[in-house]
């Protein structure tokens, strides 16, 4: 049943244009376990977590784990191997012409996020160990985490659009369950259905460019609808905008792009690992590997579509950045800066440049997800969200102050960190496409960048403690994976030095053994530094820097006294979300929900069964009629009884009485055999 | 196993459940274990029966009819016991057999108000022959026969065991008890569409001289059947079948019988009742009056979607968890009829899958309210909350239903819409594109909806602190005949969302020839 076919090294290698890859042998044609190791430990934890001395954390861990271990091992063997490209599939279903089928992709892009998803998910997942001691619903926690896990990794090793469209809704209602996790509070449970939702409306876009996408190319599979793109299939051509711009819009959904950004903030209420794992670090940024996946169908074919993922990202990345700076939620400030950053790379891949985005992708998956991991644990310290009751904690906890100063430098994109290398490359793109406005806007937001960051850093670590209690370092189980986070967010940068290391280049850019060519669609690529921007931009971070330290360093006697920067005219707005989120709630949600719901419920009951009542005791008014002029008084009385009947229609109308059923059974018999009769008599 | 492929076994299959029936008879009104047995026995030897029809079916062949028979019933009128199945009634006959077993399961210890298991179970047993006689029966007469077969026990069971509070009729001063002003409803609603029904039946029978389905469908596919004529059996057709799909405007019956039906009640209705006319459609209407289907067919793609927007907005005004529920039914059988309406084979094994996913899904929902009144003694969602709380096996089910219900990929429901979609973006060429594209958008847009309804549902019922009402009350959570009922629903959810080969293997040869045949 399992077909696994590792796709043949292209015979039309001789154009020169494929690189010879190895087909990865029996570990690439093992790696369908990455998805479904997770989506069985799911099923366990649920079924029987309970029972187990971790009450199922174990096989929440092992599952990532293994993933971690698997996907390293891909990567490695792709890395210091000739590469693998490699997919195999199993046949689940068939509708008409089309077969479903359940397939798995292992080449460099594939292999990379797996690793990603790995180890992120490993280092949260064991954080969450001891984050999660003594909280409600562990083991749902852990069934909901896993699934998480599975989903994503089932998305990013998805063969055809269908399978992708599976795990990338399966991440949502993951999603769904982990941000509702606390759903006494009614805020939790909410925060939770606005993002299910938004990312359904978004989906709306994603399901119909699928369909359109299979039913030009007749078939759901990536790889084969690359091949068109290659091939400049000329009927693809014709749909291909609009395909690119549905799923685009679908990109929009779970990477948080303006203007459907506005569930990522509320995404929050989940706890900080899950917080770590899915809303920084891989689940928002499927939307990004989304449009990497397909990147060839959106540089050949739709230009003008990869002008607006520019524009959206654009647009995403300063009015985020802006709202980073008026968070009192520490976790709040880290969500803006995600949607800002996710907006750094939808803009480089609209900018044309595949690696840029994807390598900032992999820089910020390790630093984002290390603050979020940075903030729980103060989180857990002093018990508030808010930094206004916070301060001075870098006494108290030396181990999460040092790795959250490493991963906001990285994340100001300070040299040598890997914020640096990435935020530089994304830049250097944005000027290599002659986009002005957007290099600059892009350096504005270096700056703010660096300027909410050291607010967070001040506001939190520095000063005096002003809130409840005292606060204590967080154990090892969630300081250690912070750590092992901090290495990467300082060495991940050096995968991709221009004109130095291309490791992380030749990574992404290990794919389409049959599609020859295609790796030609993959954008631009820098070799070598755009030493100005780079100086512009490691000076935006460092101004950033030292205006938050001039602003926040001072302490006060309250934090709000301490948090001074405050912008006539734009800070209200900043406060509202720009005013967004009403706007959605009172133009849109709420008038759905309320007048436009109960309206229709109106006319059910008001309009048509109004008439279905109406007909029913019409006809057993006429019932009654008929009987009394026919069996009762005989025809010379008709016309005082239709009189009367008349009479009774007017008054009586308003009443209805359970009649007899036989009564219109035999009527409506009546009236169908009369017809019949009818018909009958016209037939013959 | 000759007898059994010789017409034998799907017999044993349809008239089992009624031997038991009548069996039950003999059986006295107090002695209530020995008639739950012979009605589990009855109806869980049909459930086999169907089972070793499903090893029996030649899978290589499932465009053709198999397991059948044609003996002579009623020579006066021409009118044959012709049966056998193909690959879209397998799965229905299947689905409908199994229902009706773990409806019995279900029902050992919970029988509704006022009691009388024994009269309660002769009735679900009429029911599971006409359903499962639905499915096999070739002949129109015998199909017509098992249609209305089903109609008197469901007026019984709605009446009798109804939810007796009164009602008052919008627009109407008077009031009315709801069982009675339901089923009343439900059964006049009904007989009017079949009253059509027949007439159409009776027309193809002058005109093509038998009342066999595969003889009318060789007839209809060499065009014997055009013109005026066509057309307005076709539309006596429509109307027999919308009413019981059923079809916005046709739907009002449906929220009303639903709510005043007792659980197994609602669950029979939703899970098999409703196919019987969607399964008439592509049973009968579509391979018949190919040519009538292509006129009808952008009609019936409008209604479709304007079943899918209207019955999700008209969810999301609703404070009653059951009729919440019951109006799911007409967006998703909205999905069913778009999928049928598209006249290709991707629709139209869409619509199959959606059926069975629909059935197991929307059954299962209204088990777990039906648990949740007996429980609460309430279906008022603004009394309810804090459910997974009080209950954490229960609400955890209900949750994953709900999921199952709102078309998450990776359970039964999600390939019925998505592919129903897919469908309409190409339907039968000759179709016009643009009524299709934009049924395409609007359902897609109405998958939103959904998701938002059932959402918000969970969110009032499952979530949240028990309101203090019932926050000291000792609730007892799922107990062991709600799981043994459950648990095949559930796994079965799970394993048509995983793998739906399960249906589409044998719905998908079967469509593709009867598509080939028509048109």
């Amino acid at each position: 049943m399992v077909n696994g076919i590792s796709l043949m090294l292209a015979e039309s290698n001789v154009e020169g244009l494929a690189r010879d890859f190895g087909d990865g042998g029996l570990l690439a044609e093992g790696a369908w376990l990455i998805v479904v190791v997770p989506f069985v430990a799911t099923l366990a934890i649920t079924l029987f977590g309970k029972r187990l001395p971790w009450k199922g954390a174990e096989l929440a861990v092992g599952a990532v784990v293994f993933a971690l271990v698997y996907g390293g091992a891909l990567l490695l063997t792709s890395w210091f191997g000739d590469g693998i490209v490699h997919e195999g599939s199993v046949k689940i279903g068939e509708f008409g012409g089309f077969e479903v089928e359940w397939g798995w992709v292992v080449d460099g892009l594939s292999s990379m996020m797996f690793f990603v998803v790995g180890l992120v998910s490993t280092a949260c997942f064991v954080y969450a160990v001891g984050y999660m001691k003594g909280e409600v619903r562990w083991t749902a926690f852990f069934a909901s985490f896993t699934l998480f896990a599975g989903a994503m990794l089932m998305l990013v090793s998805a063969a055809n659009l269908i399978q992708l469209l599976i795990g990338w809704e399966l991440v949502g209602v993951s999603s769904y369950l982990l941000i509702g996790h606390y759903w006494e509070e009614k805020e939790n449970s909410s925060a939770a259905i606005k993002a299910f939702i938004v990312n359904k409306i978004a989906d709306v876009g994603l399901v119909i460019g699928i369909i359109i996408a299979a039913i030009t190319v007749g078939t759901f599979s990536i790889s084969e609808i690359i091949q068109r793109v290659v091939e400049s299939d000329s009927e693809l051509d014709d749909v291909a905008a609009i395909i690119a711009l549905l799923l685009f819009v679908g990109a929009m959904g779970k990477s948080a792009q303006f203007p459907l950004h506005v569930w990522l903030p509320d995404a929050m209420a989940g706890p900080t690992p899950v917080s770590a794992l899915m809303h920084a670090a891989t689940m928002v940024t499927a939307g990004v590997y989304l449009v990497a996946r397909m990147f060839p169908l959106f540089h050949e074919m739709a230009p003008g579509v990869l002008d607006l993922v520019l524009i959206i990202g654009t647009i995403t990345l300063v009015i985020a950045g802006l709202l980073a700076i008026v968070q009192d939620d520490i976790k709040r400030v880290l969500a803006y800066s995600t949607l800002s950053q996710l907006g750094y790379m939808t803009a480089a891949l609209g900018a044309g440049a595949y690696t840029a985005g994807l390598f900032h992708l992999f820089t910020h998956a390790f630093f984002k997800s290390l603050l979020f991991l940075g903030a729980g644990s103060v989180i857990h310290a002093v018990h508030s969200n808010n930094m206004s009751d916070m301060g001075g904690l870098r006494k108290y906890m030396p181990r999460t102050f040092w790795t959250f100063i490493i991963g906001s430098l990285a994340l100001a994109g300070i040299a040598p960190l890997a914020g640096f290398f990435s935020k530089d490359e994304i830049l250097a793109s944005f000027n290599e496409a002659n986009q002005p406005i957007v290099l600059l806007l892009g350096l504005v937001t270096a700056f703010i960048t660096a300027l909410y960051m050291a607010r967070a850093v001040f506001l939190t670590f520095f000063g005096e403690y002003k809130g409840q209690g005292s606060p204590h370092e967080s154990p090892a189980i969630m300081t250690v994976p912070m750590m092992v986070l901090a290495g990467f967010a300082v060495v991940a940068g050096l995968f991709n030095v221009p004109g130095q290391i291309g490791a992380f280049n030749e990574w992404v850019s290990t794919r389409f053994v049959e599609t020859v060519g295609a790796s030609e669609f993959l954008g631009e690529h820098a070799t070598s530094f755009d030493v100005p921007v780079l100086l512009l931009g490691l000076l935006a971070g460092l101004a950033g820097i030292y205006l938050g330290y001039r602003l926040y360093y001072p302490d006060a006697a309250t934090q709000k006294e301490r948090d001074r920067l405050y912008v006539r005219g734009l800070w209200p707005v900043l406060e509202n979300k720009y005013y967004i989120d009403d706007l959605y709630m009172e133009g849109v949600v709420n008038p759905i929900k309320g007048p436009i719901a109960r309206f229709i419920d109106w006319t059910n009951s008001y309009i048509i069964d109004y008439v279905v009542n109406l007909v029913g005791m019409f006809t057993r008014v006429v019932g009654k009629v008929v009987y009394g002029v026919l069996d009762q008084r005989g025809i010379d009385l008709a016309i005082n009884e239709v009189s009367a009947g008349a009479g009774f229609l007017g008054g009586k109308l308003r009443y209805i009485q359970t009649g007899k059923i036989q009564q219109y059974a035999t009527w409506l018999f009546l009236g169908a055999v009369a017809l019949v009769i009818g018909f009958w008599i016209k037939v013959t | 196993m000759e007898w059994f492929d010789n017409g034998w076994g799907l017999s044993l299959v349809v008239f089992l459940p009624l031997v038991g029936a009548l069996a039950l008879l003999a059986v006295p009104k107090d002695e209530e274990d020995t008639a739950k047995w012979v009605a589990l026995l009855t109806a869980s030897a049909s459930l086999f029966f169907a089972i070793v029809a499903a090893f029996r079916f030649d899978y290589g062949d499932a465009g053709t009819f198999q397991l059948g028979t044609v003996k002579e019933w009623i020579p006066a009128i021409g009118s044959n016991f012709e049966i056998g199945i193909d690959g879209i009634s397998l799965p229905l006959l299947v689905l409908s057999t199994a229902i009706v077993v773990l409806s019995i399961v279900y029902s050992w210890d919970h029988w509704p108000e006022p009691h009388n298991p024994k009269g309660f179970l002769i009735l679900i047993l009429f029911l599971a022959t006409g359903m499962a006689g639905t499915f096999v029966a070739l002949d129109l007469v015998l199909f017509f026969v098992m249609f209305e077969l089903v109609l008197l026990p469901m007026y019984f069971m709605i009446g009798i065991w109804g939810d007796k509070t009164k009602m008052k009729l919008p627009g109407f001063n008077h009031e009315v008890e709801t069982r009675l002003y339901a089923s009343i409803k439900f059964f006049l609603f009904t007989l009017f569409g079949s009253a059509f029904m027949l007439l159409g039946f009776l027309a193809l029978n002058f005109r093509g001289g038998t009342f066999s389905i595969p003889e009318l469908t060789a007839l209809g596919a060499n065009g014997a059947f055009t013109g005026t004529f066509a057309f307005l059996v076709f539309g006596a057709l429509f109307l027999g079948f919308a009413v019981k799909v059923p079809m916005w405007p046709f739907h009002t019956w449906l929220p009303d019988a639903h709510t005043a039906a007792p659980t197994v009640g609602s669950v029979l209705l939703a899970a098999i009742l409703l196919k019987l006319g969607s399964y008439g459609f592509i049973r009968i209407s579509i391979p018949i009056l190919p040519n009538e289907a292509r006129d009808w067919a952008p009609a019936i793609a409008i209604l479709a979607v304007i079943a899918i927007i209207y019955g999700s907005l008209a969810c999301l005004a609703q404070k009653d968890m059951k009729r919440l529920i019951a109006f799911s039914s007409v967006g998703h059988m909205g999905f069913v009829m778009l999928g049928i309406a598209t006249l290709t084979p991707v629709g139209i094994t869409a619509a199959v899958i959606g059926m069975v996913a629909h059935g197991v899904i929307t059954g299962m929902l209204f088990f777990l309210a039906g648990s949740m009144q007996h429980r609460y003694h309430t279906r008022e969602m603004a009394r309810l909350g804090g459910n997974l709380k009080l209950m954490p096996v229960l609400g955890g089910i209900f949750g994953f239903t709900a999921m199952a219900s709102l078309g998450l990929p990776g359970l039964a429901g999600f390939w019925g819409e998505f592919m129903a979609l897919l469908g309409s973006y190409e339907p039968l060429a000759g179709l016009s594109l643009g009524v299709f594209r934009t049924a395409m958008v609007v359902g897609a847009i109405g998958t939103v909806l959904t998701a938002g309804y059932l959402l918000w549902m969970l969110q009032r019922v499952n979530l949240g602190e028990p309101s203090e009402e019932w926050a000291n009350h000792e609730f007892h959570d799922a107990d062991r005949f709600e799981l043994v009922a459950w648990v095949p629903m559930l796994v079965s959810i799970l394993a048509i969302g995983i793998y739906p080969k399960i249906i589409t293997g044998p719905a998908n040869d079967a469509v593709k020839a009867m598509i080939e045949t028509a048109f």
